[in-house]
């Protein structure tokens, strides 16, 4: 199973329940507004850190260019993907949760 | 010319669906749109785990008065759901298994107690409910 966020930790709690209800090594892949989630320096740096020592973190890179968000901006760790790249994420982890 | 006939054939195909509802009820049409796709599913005779999390709690409390807001109060729909749910436990023929959950955290951060709900519920917390997740083949999110 492939977790997906896609509202503004700023805003809803959707990360928080995604990081709460994923077993361990359960990837999350942040898009559309859950992109915010993935910016260095930020109040959810840390919890988006901790939920790294448990899953693997992507975030789309469209959705950040849309957003005036660089590659720089991204928290260290967590991988930058395209759209096949989601696809590919999909079709290896089978199921997908959205945490909308 | 004759009739022609159409047949969903699902036999031997059972598949297990978990329907997670996140959103209280009313403000937005996530609830109303998972409840009619967990309906879908009874006919089709699929597994269901139906689980409450976050303001999706507030989607089965009990005392729904409606009829101020003109809109239909379908939290007593899930009476029917469990009536499905009774029907599956209670058939042996049928290779069915629902189960209703409402996620431990979300229902104590919000001062609920199982006896608030309008049908008989599963509490589960949540590291026990992301295992059950995770073994789901079909997720549809509300």
């Amino acid at each position: 199973m492939i977790h997906t966020v896609n509202k503004s930790p700023f805003e809803r709690n959707s990360l928080d329940s995604c990081i709460r209800l994923s077993v361990k090594g359960a990837p999350i892949l942040l898009i559309e507004d859950g992109v915010l989630a993935a910016t260095r320096g930020t109040s959810v740096s840390d919890k988006v850190a901790a939920a790294m020592d448990d899953h693997p973190m992507f975030v789309l890179g469209p959705d950040l260019k849309a957003r005036g968000l660089a590659e720089d901006d991204v928290a260290d760790g967590i991988t930058i993907v395209d759209y096949s790249g989601f696809v590919d994420l999909v079709v290896e982890h089978g199921t997908v949760q959205s945490w909308l | 010319m004759s009739d022609t006939e159409i047949e969903f054939d699902t036999a031997g195909i059972t598949r297990k669906f978990m329907y997670v509802n996140r959103k209280a009820p009313y403000g937005t049409i996530y609830a109303l749109e998972v409840l009619e796709a967990v309906l879908i599913s009874a006919a089709f005779e699929q597994h269901a785990c139906i689980v409450f999390i976050d303001d999706g709690v507030y989607q089965i409390k009990k005392g729904q008065d409606t009829a101020a807001v003109n809109m239909k109060n379908f939290s007593k729909t899930y009476g029917i759901i469990a009536m499905e749910k009774e029907d599956a436990d209670e058939d042996e023929d049928m290779d069915m298994v629902w189960r209703i959950i409402v996620e431990k955290e979300s229902m104590e951060a919000r001062g609920l107690s199982r006896d608030d709900f309008v049908i008989d519920v599963e509490v589960i917390p949540s590291d026990e409910l992301a295992i059950i997740m995770a073994e789901q083949e079909i997720v549809i999110s509300g």
